[in-house]
Protein backbone atom coordinates (compact mmCIF):
# COMPACT_ATOMS: atom_id res chain seq x y z
CA UNK A 1 0.00 0.00 0.00
CA UNK A 2 1.33 3.14 -0.99
CA UNK A 3 1.96 5.38 2.07
CA UNK A 4 1.27 9.52 2.63
CA UNK A 5 4.84 10.81 3.55
CA UNK A 6 4.90 7.63 5.24
CA UNK A 7 1.50 7.42 7.03
CA UNK A 8 -0.44 4.79 6.27
CA UNK A 9 -4.67 6.28 5.93
CA UNK A 10 -6.51 3.47 7.80
CA UNK A 11 -9.57 5.05 5.68
CA UNK A 12 -9.38 6.24 1.87
CA UNK A 13 -11.50 9.07 2.49
CA UNK A 14 -10.40 12.45 3.11
CA UNK A 15 -13.23 15.65 4.28
CA UNK A 16 -13.35 19.06 3.83
CA UNK A 17 -14.44 21.08 7.00
CA UNK A 18 -16.39 23.99 5.31
CA UNK A 19 -19.50 25.03 4.72
CA UNK A 20 -21.13 22.25 7.39
CA UNK A 21 -24.49 23.58 8.79
CA UNK A 22 -22.83 23.84 12.25
CA UNK A 23 -19.62 22.46 13.60
CA UNK A 24 -22.02 19.42 15.27
CA UNK A 25 -22.56 18.13 12.42
CA UNK A 26 -19.13 18.27 10.79
CA UNK A 27 -18.21 16.53 13.78
CA UNK A 28 -20.79 13.81 13.20
CA UNK A 29 -20.31 13.16 9.62
CA UNK A 30 -16.30 12.49 10.93
CA UNK A 31 -17.61 10.26 13.07
CA UNK A 32 -20.02 8.56 10.89
CA UNK A 33 -17.65 8.25 8.12
CA UNK A 34 -14.12 7.06 9.85
CA UNK A 35 -12.59 9.57 7.58
CA UNK A 36 -8.81 9.46 7.78
CA UNK A 37 -7.90 13.19 6.89
CA UNK A 38 -9.69 16.69 7.59
CA UNK A 39 -8.47 19.10 5.77
CA UNK A 40 -9.14 22.83 7.26
CA UNK A 41 -8.38 26.12 5.47
CA UNK A 42 -6.41 28.91 7.20
CA UNK A 43 -6.25 31.85 4.40
CA UNK A 44 -9.64 33.37 5.47
CA UNK A 45 -9.99 32.37 8.84
CA UNK A 46 -6.49 33.03 10.17
CA UNK A 47 -6.18 36.71 10.58
CA UNK A 48 -4.22 36.67 14.19
CA UNK A 49 -5.31 33.32 14.49
CA UNK A 50 -8.66 34.47 15.34
CA UNK A 51 -9.76 30.87 14.35
CA UNK A 52 -8.92 29.27 17.22
CA UNK A 53 -12.20 27.83 18.93
CA UNK A 54 -12.95 25.82 15.25
CA UNK A 55 -9.46 24.92 15.04
CA UNK A 56 -9.81 23.09 17.97
CA UNK A 57 -12.65 21.50 17.36
CA UNK A 58 -10.74 20.47 14.18
CA UNK A 59 -8.09 19.35 16.49
CA UNK A 60 -10.44 17.49 18.77
CA UNK A 61 -11.60 15.29 15.58
CA UNK A 62 -8.68 13.21 15.82
CA UNK A 63 -7.40 12.67 12.49
CA UNK A 64 -4.59 13.56 10.65
CA UNK A 65 -5.14 16.99 9.79
CA UNK A 66 -4.12 18.49 6.48
CA UNK A 67 -4.06 22.36 6.71
CA UNK A 68 -4.90 23.92 2.68
CA UNK A 69 -4.14 27.13 1.03
CA UNK A 70 -7.31 27.15 -0.16
CA UNK A 71 -8.06 31.46 -1.34
CA UNK A 72 -4.47 31.26 -2.00
CA UNK A 73 -3.91 33.07 -5.50
CA UNK A 74 0.12 33.77 -5.62
CA UNK A 75 3.13 31.94 -4.78
CA UNK A 76 4.00 34.42 -1.53
CA UNK A 77 0.43 34.18 -0.08
CA UNK A 78 0.49 29.94 -0.39
CA UNK A 79 3.90 29.96 1.04
CA UNK A 80 2.96 32.54 4.04
CA UNK A 81 -0.32 30.50 4.46
CA UNK A 82 1.52 27.20 5.02
CA UNK A 83 3.92 28.70 7.14
CA UNK A 84 0.93 29.88 9.34
CA UNK A 85 -0.79 26.23 9.17
CA UNK A 86 2.37 24.69 10.57
CA UNK A 87 2.67 26.73 13.40
CA UNK A 88 -1.24 26.56 14.41
CA UNK A 89 -1.49 22.23 14.20
CA UNK A 90 2.56 21.73 14.43
CA UNK A 91 2.23 19.37 10.99
CA UNK A 92 4.96 19.53 8.10
CA UNK A 93 1.79 18.74 5.83
CA UNK A 94 -0.01 21.07 3.66
CA UNK A 95 -2.37 20.83 1.27
CA UNK A 96 -1.53 23.19 -1.45
CA UNK A 97 -3.64 25.19 -3.71
CA UNK A 98 -2.97 28.09 -5.56
CA UNK A 99 -6.13 29.17 -7.54
CA UNK A 100 -5.85 30.63 -10.99
CA UNK A 101 -8.90 32.08 -11.90
CA UNK A 102 -11.59 32.93 -8.42
CA UNK A 103 -14.51 32.13 -10.86
CA UNK A 104 -12.96 28.52 -11.98
CA UNK A 105 -11.41 27.72 -9.42
CA UNK A 106 -8.76 26.29 -11.48
CA UNK A 107 -5.34 25.36 -10.04
CA UNK A 108 -2.72 27.22 -11.63
CA UNK A 109 -0.21 24.95 -12.16
CA UNK A 110 2.51 27.18 -12.85
CA UNK A 111 3.20 29.05 -9.61
CA UNK A 112 1.66 25.36 -8.10
CA UNK A 113 5.08 24.59 -8.98
CA UNK A 114 6.88 27.05 -7.75
CA UNK A 115 5.13 27.01 -4.59
CA UNK A 116 5.93 23.35 -4.15
CA UNK A 117 9.60 23.71 -4.67
CA UNK A 118 10.14 26.60 -2.31
CA UNK A 119 7.76 24.51 0.46
CA UNK A 120 9.64 21.16 0.13
CA UNK A 121 12.70 22.75 0.44
CA UNK A 122 11.60 24.02 3.69
CA UNK A 123 10.68 20.90 4.93
CA UNK A 124 7.03 20.75 4.01
CA UNK A 125 5.36 17.44 3.10
CA UNK A 126 3.33 18.92 -0.12
CA UNK A 127 -0.06 18.15 -1.11
CA UNK A 128 -0.51 19.55 -4.71
CA UNK A 129 -4.11 20.24 -5.84
CA UNK A 130 -3.20 19.70 -9.35
CA UNK A 131 -5.04 19.25 -12.74
CA UNK A 132 -4.98 15.74 -14.64
CA UNK A 133 -1.97 16.86 -16.75
CA UNK A 134 0.99 14.57 -16.69
CA UNK A 135 3.71 16.88 -17.29
CA UNK A 136 2.55 18.59 -14.47
CA UNK A 137 2.52 16.00 -12.17
CA UNK A 138 6.07 15.26 -13.14
CA UNK A 139 7.39 18.64 -12.37
CA UNK A 140 5.34 18.67 -8.92
CA UNK A 141 7.53 15.31 -8.46
CA UNK A 142 10.58 16.40 -9.37
CA UNK A 143 9.97 19.85 -6.93
CA UNK A 144 10.01 17.78 -4.02
CA UNK A 145 6.38 15.88 -3.74
CA UNK A 146 5.31 12.77 -2.79
CA UNK A 147 1.68 12.95 -3.51
CA UNK A 148 -0.48 13.97 -6.16
CA UNK A 149 -4.12 15.38 -6.09
CA UNK A 150 -5.57 15.92 -9.37
CA UNK A 151 -9.57 17.42 -10.13
CA UNK A 152 -12.57 15.14 -10.75
CA UNK A 153 -14.05 17.99 -11.89
CA UNK A 154 -13.33 21.83 -11.18
CA UNK A 155 -14.12 22.60 -7.10
CA UNK A 156 -17.86 22.38 -5.85
CA UNK A 157 -19.47 21.38 -9.36
CA UNK A 158 -20.03 17.78 -8.46
CA UNK A 159 -19.78 16.58 -11.98
CA UNK A 160 -17.66 13.58 -10.83
CA UNK A 161 -14.80 12.51 -13.13
CA UNK A 162 -15.25 14.50 -16.00
CA UNK A 163 -11.77 13.12 -17.50
CA UNK A 164 -11.81 9.73 -16.79
CA UNK A 165 -9.49 8.35 -19.70
CA UNK A 166 -6.91 11.44 -18.25
CA UNK A 167 -6.79 9.95 -14.54
CA UNK A 168 -6.48 6.71 -15.85
CA UNK A 169 -3.16 7.32 -17.84
CA UNK A 170 -1.98 9.34 -14.63
CA UNK A 171 -2.88 5.98 -12.39
CA UNK A 172 -0.34 4.35 -14.75
CA UNK A 173 2.19 7.01 -15.67
CA UNK A 174 3.02 7.13 -11.59
CA UNK A 175 2.39 3.93 -10.52
CA UNK A 176 4.21 4.62 -7.29
CA UNK A 177 2.46 7.76 -6.23
CA UNK A 178 -0.30 7.88 -3.81
CA UNK A 179 -2.87 9.45 -6.01
CA UNK A 180 -6.11 11.38 -4.54
CA UNK A 181 -8.60 12.53 -6.59
CA UNK A 182 -9.57 16.05 -5.65
CA UNK A 183 -12.41 17.94 -5.93
CA UNK A 184 -15.49 17.82 -7.93
CA UNK A 185 -17.06 14.45 -6.14
CA UNK A 186 -21.00 14.88 -6.27
CA UNK A 187 -22.46 10.66 -5.48
CA UNK A 188 -20.76 8.17 -4.23
CA UNK A 189 -20.49 6.69 -7.46
CA UNK A 190 -17.69 9.26 -8.30
CA UNK A 191 -16.02 8.20 -5.35
CA UNK A 192 -16.16 4.61 -5.57
CA UNK A 193 -15.13 5.20 -9.40
CA UNK A 194 -11.90 6.94 -8.41
CA UNK A 195 -10.85 4.17 -6.08
CA UNK A 196 -11.72 1.31 -8.97
CA UNK A 197 -9.37 3.18 -11.06
CA UNK A 198 -6.71 2.60 -8.50
CA UNK A 199 -6.68 5.74 -6.75
CA UNK A 200 -5.29 6.04 -3.34
CA UNK A 201 -7.69 7.86 -1.92
CA UNK A 202 -10.55 10.63 -2.60
CA UNK A 203 -10.72 14.25 -0.83
CA UNK A 204 -14.46 16.18 -0.93
CA UNK A 205 -16.32 18.29 0.78
CA UNK A 206 -19.12 20.18 -1.12
CA UNK A 207 -20.62 16.90 -1.48
CA UNK A 208 -21.49 16.10 2.31
CA UNK A 209 -20.98 19.61 3.91
CA UNK A 210 -24.27 20.76 1.47
CA UNK A 211 -26.41 17.54 1.68
CA UNK A 212 -29.02 17.56 3.03
CA UNK A 213 -28.14 15.36 5.56
CA UNK A 214 -24.61 15.26 5.40
CA UNK A 215 -23.49 12.23 8.61
CA UNK A 216 -25.50 10.36 5.76
CA UNK A 217 -23.65 11.21 3.07
CA UNK A 218 -20.35 10.91 4.77
CA UNK A 219 -21.59 7.35 5.45
CA UNK A 220 -22.21 6.83 1.94
CA UNK A 221 -19.16 7.74 0.90
CA UNK A 222 -16.83 6.03 3.27
CA UNK A 223 -18.68 2.93 1.81
CA UNK A 224 -18.23 4.01 -1.67
CA UNK A 225 -14.39 4.07 -1.45
CA UNK A 226 -14.40 1.64 0.75
CA UNK A 227 -15.97 -0.58 -2.23
CA UNK A 228 -14.42 1.25 -4.53
CA UNK A 229 -10.95 0.15 -3.19
CA UNK A 230 -11.84 -4.02 -2.96
CA UNK A 231 -13.17 -4.03 -6.66
CA UNK A 232 -9.65 -2.63 -7.39
CA UNK A 233 -7.85 -5.13 -5.99
CA UNK A 234 -10.35 -7.74 -6.58
CA UNK A 235 -9.34 -7.55 -10.16
CA UNK A 236 -12.22 -6.57 -11.61
CA UNK A 237 -13.25 -8.14 -15.18
CA UNK A 238 -12.60 -6.34 -18.55
CA UNK A 239 -16.00 -5.03 -20.10
CA UNK A 240 -16.79 -6.38 -23.73
CA UNK A 241 -18.59 -5.96 -26.67
CA UNK A 242 -20.28 -9.26 -26.49
CA UNK A 243 -22.66 -10.74 -23.59
CA UNK A 244 -20.81 -13.83 -21.70
CA UNK A 245 -22.81 -16.50 -20.25
CA UNK A 246 -22.32 -17.65 -17.01
CA UNK A 247 -24.14 -20.86 -17.67
CA UNK A 248 -23.05 -23.72 -20.00
CA UNK A 249 -24.32 -23.09 -23.30
CA UNK A 250 -23.82 -26.44 -24.88
CA UNK A 251 -27.13 -28.06 -26.28
CA UNK A 252 -28.80 -24.73 -26.58
CA UNK A 253 -29.46 -22.95 -30.19
CA UNK A 254 -26.61 -19.98 -29.09
CA UNK A 255 -25.88 -19.66 -32.45
CA UNK A 256 -29.48 -19.18 -34.39
CA UNK B 1 -40.16 39.42 45.91
CA UNK B 2 -36.97 38.26 44.45
CA UNK B 3 -34.84 40.94 42.24
CA UNK B 4 -33.17 39.21 38.76
CA UNK B 5 -30.21 40.71 37.48
CA UNK B 6 -30.20 40.75 33.83
CA UNK B 7 -26.16 41.43 32.49
CA UNK B 8 -25.86 42.67 29.16
CA UNK B 9 -28.68 44.87 27.32
CA UNK B 10 -27.98 43.30 23.80
CA UNK B 11 -31.36 41.40 22.03
CA UNK B 12 -30.49 38.79 24.57
CA UNK B 13 -30.51 40.14 27.91
CA UNK B 14 -33.54 43.07 26.71
CA UNK B 15 -35.51 40.18 25.61
CA UNK B 16 -35.29 37.99 28.78
CA UNK B 17 -35.70 41.44 30.89
CA UNK B 18 -38.79 41.72 28.91
CA UNK B 19 -39.59 38.64 29.45
CA UNK B 20 -39.62 38.39 33.34
CA UNK B 21 -41.13 41.86 33.65
CA UNK B 22 -44.40 40.95 31.82
CA UNK B 23 -44.63 37.92 34.15
CA UNK B 24 -44.68 40.24 36.67
CA UNK B 25 -40.92 39.55 37.99
CA UNK B 26 -38.61 42.53 39.44
CA UNK B 27 -35.85 43.19 36.87
CA UNK B 28 -32.63 45.08 36.92
CA UNK B 29 -30.65 45.37 34.14
CA UNK B 30 -26.67 45.72 34.08
CA UNK B 31 -24.41 46.56 30.74
CA UNK B 32 -21.56 48.44 31.29
CA UNK B 33 -21.54 49.84 27.65
CA UNK B 34 -24.61 52.12 28.07
CA UNK B 35 -28.12 51.98 25.61
CA UNK B 36 -27.82 49.72 22.35
CA UNK B 37 -24.87 50.82 20.15
CA UNK B 38 -22.18 49.42 18.10
CA UNK B 39 -20.66 47.69 21.04
CA UNK B 40 -23.02 44.73 20.56
CA UNK B 41 -23.48 42.10 17.63
CA UNK B 42 -27.68 42.70 17.81
CA UNK B 43 -26.82 46.19 16.64
CA UNK B 44 -25.16 45.01 13.43
CA UNK B 45 -27.84 42.25 12.40
CA UNK B 46 -30.05 41.96 9.38
CA UNK B 47 -33.11 41.63 11.63
CA UNK B 48 -34.69 39.53 9.09
CA UNK B 49 -37.29 37.23 10.82
CA UNK B 50 -37.19 34.78 8.23
CA UNK B 51 -37.43 31.24 9.82
CA UNK B 52 -38.59 29.14 6.82
CA UNK B 53 -35.41 30.64 5.15
CA UNK B 54 -33.17 29.63 7.68
CA UNK B 55 -34.46 26.62 7.55
CA UNK B 56 -32.27 25.49 4.78
CA UNK B 57 -29.29 25.38 7.18
CA UNK B 58 -30.32 25.55 10.56
CA UNK B 59 -32.01 22.69 12.77
CA UNK B 60 -35.93 21.92 13.31
CA UNK B 61 -36.27 24.75 16.74
CA UNK B 62 -35.46 27.60 13.92
CA UNK B 63 -38.01 27.05 12.33
CA UNK B 64 -40.74 26.35 14.84
CA UNK B 65 -40.01 29.04 17.37
CA UNK B 66 -39.01 31.45 14.67
CA UNK B 67 -42.39 31.26 13.87
CA UNK B 68 -43.92 32.86 16.89
CA UNK B 69 -40.99 34.95 17.37
CA UNK B 70 -42.68 37.26 14.32
CA UNK B 71 -45.98 37.95 16.59
CA UNK B 72 -43.80 38.29 19.82
CA UNK B 73 -41.85 41.16 17.94
CA UNK B 74 -44.78 42.96 16.51
CA UNK B 75 -45.91 43.43 19.99
CA UNK B 76 -42.66 45.42 20.78
CA UNK B 77 -41.45 46.83 17.32
CA UNK B 78 -42.48 47.73 13.89
CA UNK B 79 -42.41 44.53 12.30
CA UNK B 80 -42.86 44.59 8.59
CA UNK B 81 -44.45 41.14 7.44
CA UNK B 82 -44.05 41.84 3.49
CA UNK B 83 -42.24 38.06 3.02
CA UNK B 84 -38.58 37.44 1.80
CA UNK B 85 -37.55 37.00 -2.07
CA UNK B 86 -35.03 34.46 -2.51
CA UNK B 87 -33.62 34.27 -6.57
CA UNK B 88 -30.65 33.46 -7.78
CA UNK B 89 -28.63 33.89 -11.73
CA UNK B 90 -28.89 30.84 -14.17
CA UNK B 91 -26.24 29.32 -14.14
CA UNK B 92 -26.97 29.14 -9.81
CA UNK B 93 -30.25 27.57 -10.62
CA UNK B 94 -28.78 24.12 -9.05
CA UNK B 95 -28.60 26.31 -5.56
CA UNK B 96 -31.93 27.51 -6.00
CA UNK B 97 -33.30 24.29 -6.54
CA UNK B 98 -31.49 23.02 -3.38
CA UNK B 99 -32.67 25.92 -1.45
CA UNK B 100 -36.29 25.02 -2.38
CA UNK B 101 -35.95 21.20 -1.41
CA UNK B 102 -34.81 21.99 2.20
CA UNK B 103 -37.37 24.80 2.86
CA UNK B 104 -41.11 24.68 2.67
CA UNK B 105 -43.35 28.03 3.29
CA UNK B 106 -42.83 29.57 -0.36
CA UNK B 107 -44.58 30.08 -3.91
CA UNK B 108 -42.01 29.76 -7.32
CA UNK B 109 -41.91 32.66 -8.57
CA UNK B 110 -40.90 32.99 -12.37
CA UNK B 111 -39.43 36.02 -14.42
CA UNK B 112 -43.74 37.71 -14.22
CA UNK B 113 -44.07 37.09 -10.51
CA UNK B 114 -40.37 38.86 -9.61
CA UNK B 115 -40.72 42.01 -11.06
CA UNK B 116 -44.22 41.87 -9.82
CA UNK B 117 -43.04 41.70 -6.59
CA UNK B 118 -39.64 43.74 -6.85
CA UNK B 119 -40.04 45.80 -10.36
CA UNK B 120 -35.94 46.80 -9.53
CA UNK B 121 -35.29 42.90 -10.32
CA UNK B 122 -35.24 42.56 -13.50
CA UNK B 123 -33.11 39.47 -15.36
CA UNK B 124 -34.03 37.02 -12.75
CA UNK B 125 -35.92 33.88 -14.48
CA UNK B 126 -36.65 32.16 -11.12
CA UNK B 127 -37.23 32.18 -7.43
CA UNK B 128 -38.95 31.73 -4.59
CA UNK B 129 -41.25 34.02 -2.65
CA UNK B 130 -41.89 33.81 1.05
CA UNK B 131 -45.07 35.47 2.26
CA UNK B 132 -45.45 34.56 5.31
CA UNK B 133 -41.83 36.10 6.72
CA UNK B 134 -41.11 39.52 8.13
CA UNK B 135 -38.31 41.95 8.85
CA UNK B 136 -37.76 44.44 11.26
CA UNK B 137 -35.04 47.35 12.11
CA UNK B 138 -33.08 45.71 14.99
CA UNK B 139 -31.11 49.26 16.71
CA UNK B 140 -35.21 50.37 16.41
CA UNK B 141 -36.64 47.12 18.05
CA UNK B 142 -33.52 47.68 20.73
CA UNK B 143 -34.52 51.22 21.68
CA UNK B 144 -38.37 50.15 21.73
CA UNK B 145 -37.61 47.56 24.16
CA UNK B 146 -35.03 49.36 26.52
CA UNK B 147 -37.72 52.22 26.54
CA UNK B 148 -40.69 50.24 27.57
CA UNK B 149 -38.79 48.47 30.14
CA UNK B 150 -37.83 51.80 31.11
CA UNK B 151 -40.68 53.17 31.25
CA UNK B 152 -41.95 50.28 33.48
CA UNK B 153 -39.69 51.36 35.83
CA UNK B 154 -36.39 48.78 35.28
CA UNK B 155 -33.49 50.32 36.07
CA UNK B 156 -30.35 50.36 33.65
CA UNK B 157 -26.66 50.38 35.28
CA UNK B 158 -23.48 51.11 33.40
CA UNK B 159 -21.07 50.06 36.46
CA UNK B 160 -20.27 46.27 36.12
CA UNK B 161 -22.47 43.85 37.70
CA UNK B 162 -20.67 42.52 41.20
CA UNK B 163 -19.69 38.79 40.71
CA UNK B 164 -22.12 37.73 43.90
CA UNK B 165 -25.04 39.25 42.77
CA UNK B 166 -27.66 36.68 43.56
CA UNK B 167 -30.32 35.55 40.79
CA UNK B 168 -28.38 36.98 37.90
CA UNK B 169 -28.90 35.86 33.97
CA UNK B 170 -25.53 36.42 31.71
CA UNK B 171 -26.70 36.96 28.40
CA UNK B 172 -23.23 38.50 27.44
CA UNK B 173 -22.74 36.95 24.25
CA UNK B 174 -19.81 36.21 23.20
CA UNK B 175 -18.20 38.34 25.73
CA UNK B 176 -19.37 35.20 28.68
CA UNK B 177 -16.70 32.70 26.48
CA UNK B 178 -14.95 32.85 29.51
CA UNK B 179 -17.30 31.13 31.43
CA UNK B 180 -18.56 28.90 28.67
CA UNK B 181 -16.00 27.11 27.14
CA UNK B 182 -18.10 25.11 24.03
CA UNK B 183 -18.97 28.91 22.80
CA UNK B 184 -17.20 30.40 20.06
CA UNK B 185 -17.37 33.41 17.76
CA UNK B 186 -18.13 33.06 13.94
CA UNK B 187 -17.08 36.64 12.11
CA UNK B 188 -19.90 38.47 10.63
CA UNK B 189 -19.15 41.33 8.29
CA UNK B 190 -22.08 44.01 7.05
CA UNK B 191 -22.70 47.08 5.18
CA UNK B 192 -25.49 49.56 5.09
CA UNK B 193 -25.31 51.61 1.98
CA UNK B 194 -27.88 54.42 0.21
CA UNK B 195 -29.09 54.19 -2.86
CA UNK B 196 -32.01 56.15 -4.44
CA UNK B 197 -32.16 54.47 -7.53
CA UNK B 198 -33.38 50.84 -6.30
CA UNK B 199 -36.37 50.27 -4.34
CA UNK B 200 -36.63 47.11 -2.69
CA UNK B 201 -39.97 46.45 -0.79
CA UNK B 202 -38.28 43.23 1.11
CA UNK B 203 -35.33 41.92 2.42
CA UNK B 204 -33.96 39.93 -1.22
CA UNK B 205 -31.69 37.25 -0.78
CA UNK B 206 -29.20 36.15 -3.66
CA UNK B 207 -27.79 32.88 -3.50
CA UNK B 208 -24.37 32.04 -5.23
CA UNK B 209 -21.81 29.34 -4.00
CA UNK B 210 -19.61 30.91 -2.42
CA UNK B 211 -21.23 34.65 -1.88
CA UNK B 212 -24.27 34.66 -0.60
CA UNK B 213 -25.93 37.97 0.42
CA UNK B 214 -29.23 39.72 1.58
CA UNK B 215 -30.35 42.99 1.15
CA UNK B 216 -32.36 44.43 3.48
CA UNK B 217 -34.46 47.53 3.00
CA UNK B 218 -34.61 49.92 5.87
CA UNK B 219 -36.73 52.84 3.74
CA UNK B 220 -35.06 56.08 2.69
CA UNK B 221 -32.91 54.52 0.29
CA UNK B 222 -30.62 52.70 2.87
CA UNK B 223 -30.34 49.35 2.74
CA UNK B 224 -28.45 46.65 5.10
CA UNK B 225 -26.39 44.20 2.65
CA UNK B 226 -24.84 41.40 4.76
CA UNK B 227 -23.40 39.41 6.06
CA UNK B 228 -20.30 37.07 5.75
CA UNK B 229 -19.97 33.94 7.80
CA UNK B 230 -16.22 33.14 8.59
CA UNK B 231 -14.96 30.58 11.60
CA UNK B 232 -12.68 33.08 12.76
CA UNK B 233 -12.74 35.36 16.31
CA UNK B 234 -11.46 38.13 14.99
CA UNK B 235 -13.40 41.39 15.06
CA UNK B 236 -10.74 44.15 13.90
CA UNK B 237 -12.85 45.63 10.78
CA UNK B 238 -14.05 43.75 7.52
CA UNK B 239 -11.63 42.69 5.33
CA UNK B 240 -11.32 44.29 1.70
CA UNK B 241 -12.07 40.92 0.26
CA UNK B 242 -15.73 40.42 2.00
CA UNK B 243 -16.36 44.36 1.10
CA UNK B 244 -15.35 43.47 -2.46
CA UNK B 245 -17.91 40.19 -2.31
CA UNK B 246 -20.35 41.92 -0.49
CA UNK B 247 -20.45 45.14 -3.22
CA UNK B 248 -20.56 42.35 -6.42
CA UNK B 249 -23.00 40.34 -5.09
CA UNK B 250 -25.67 43.57 -4.60
CA UNK B 251 -23.91 45.14 -7.70
CA UNK B 252 -25.44 41.58 -9.54
CA UNK B 253 -28.41 42.04 -7.91
CA UNK B 254 -29.15 45.42 -9.31
CA UNK B 255 -26.11 47.23 -11.15
CA UNK B 256 -27.43 50.56 -10.01
CA UNK B 257 -26.16 49.87 -6.66
CA UNK B 258 -22.43 50.61 -7.71
CA UNK B 259 -23.55 54.19 -7.29
CA UNK B 260 -24.37 53.65 -3.84
CA UNK B 261 -22.51 55.46 -1.13
CA UNK B 262 -21.39 53.53 1.85
CA UNK B 263 -22.80 55.11 4.97
CA UNK B 264 -21.20 51.91 7.89
CA UNK B 265 -19.47 48.71 8.05
CA UNK B 266 -19.91 46.59 10.17
CA UNK B 267 -17.94 43.67 12.02
CA UNK B 268 -18.80 41.40 15.35
CA UNK B 269 -18.91 37.37 16.31
CA UNK B 270 -21.84 36.03 16.43
CA UNK B 271 -22.08 33.53 19.94
CA UNK B 272 -22.34 30.03 18.81
CA UNK B 273 -22.81 26.45 20.58
CA UNK B 274 -21.41 23.76 18.45
CA UNK B 275 -24.73 22.89 16.91
CA UNK B 276 -25.40 26.27 16.27
CA UNK B 277 -28.74 26.60 18.83
CA UNK B 278 -29.09 28.51 21.90
CA UNK B 279 -28.57 27.24 25.21
CA UNK B 280 -29.75 27.89 29.10
CA UNK B 281 -27.40 26.68 31.34
CA UNK B 282 -27.39 27.06 35.03
CA UNK B 283 -23.90 27.11 36.97
CA UNK B 284 -22.52 28.53 40.22
CA UNK B 285 -26.19 30.12 40.94
CA UNK B 286 -26.54 32.05 37.94
CA UNK B 287 -28.09 31.67 34.22
CA UNK B 288 -26.51 31.44 31.47
CA UNK B 289 -28.86 32.31 28.22
CA UNK B 290 -26.34 32.60 25.10
CA UNK B 291 -25.94 31.04 21.85
CA UNK B 292 -28.28 32.60 19.58
CA UNK B 293 -25.99 32.25 16.47
CA UNK B 294 -27.20 34.29 12.99
CA UNK B 295 -30.44 34.08 15.29
CA UNK B 296 -30.42 36.37 17.54
CA UNK B 297 -33.98 38.39 16.89
CA UNK B 298 -35.15 34.63 15.58
CA UNK B 299 -34.49 33.23 18.84
CA UNK B 300 -34.63 35.75 21.31
CA UNK B 301 -38.44 35.42 22.32
CA UNK B 302 -38.02 31.82 23.01
CA UNK B 303 -34.74 32.07 24.78
CA UNK B 304 -36.53 34.59 27.07
CA UNK B 305 -39.68 32.40 27.37
CA UNK B 306 -36.90 29.74 28.75
CA UNK B 307 -34.86 31.48 30.68
CA UNK B 308 -38.54 32.92 32.51
CA UNK B 309 -39.31 29.39 33.00
CA UNK B 310 -36.16 28.26 34.67
CA UNK B 311 -35.71 31.59 36.61
CA UNK B 312 -39.23 32.50 38.03
CA UNK B 313 -41.14 28.84 37.71
CA UNK B 314 -37.97 26.09 37.59
CA UNK B 315 -39.20 24.43 34.54
CA UNK B 316 -37.25 23.15 32.16
CA UNK B 317 -37.47 24.12 28.05
CA UNK B 318 -35.41 22.40 25.34
CA UNK B 319 -32.91 25.10 25.31
CA UNK B 320 -31.79 24.59 28.91
CA UNK B 321 -28.83 21.98 28.69
CA UNK B 322 -27.57 20.93 31.95
CA UNK B 323 -24.63 19.16 30.83
CA UNK B 324 -21.82 21.44 32.51
CA UNK B 325 -19.25 20.78 30.20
Amino acid sequence: MRSFYGSQLANPLMLGTAQYPSPAILEAAFRDSKAAIATVSLRREGAGGAGQSFWQMIRDLEVHILPNTAGCHTVKEAVTTAHMAREVFDTPWIKLELIGHTDSLQPDVFQLVEAARILTEDGFEVFPYTTEDLIVGERLLGAGCEVLMPWGAPIGSGRGLANEYALRAMRSEFPDTPLVVDAGIGLPSHAAHAMELGFDAVLLNTAVARAGDPAAMARAMAQAVEAGRLACQADPIEPRDMATPSTPVIGKAFLS
Amino acid sequence: MTLHSVIGAGVAGLTVATELAARGAQVQVFDPAGPPGPHGCSWWAGGMLAPWCEYENAEEPVLRHGQTAIDWWAQHTEVDRSGTLVVAHRRDLPDLRRFSRRTEGYAQAGRDEITQLEPDLSGFEAGLHFPQEAHLDPRSALKSLRKALVAKGVPFYTEPASATLENAIDCRGYAARDQLVDLRGVKGEMLVIRCHDVTLRRPVRLLHPRIPLYVVPRGEGIFMLGATMIESEDKARITARSMLELLSAAFALNPAFGEAEILETGVDLRPAFPDNLPRIRRRNGRIYANGLYRHGYLLAPALAQGVADLALENTHSEFVDEDHR
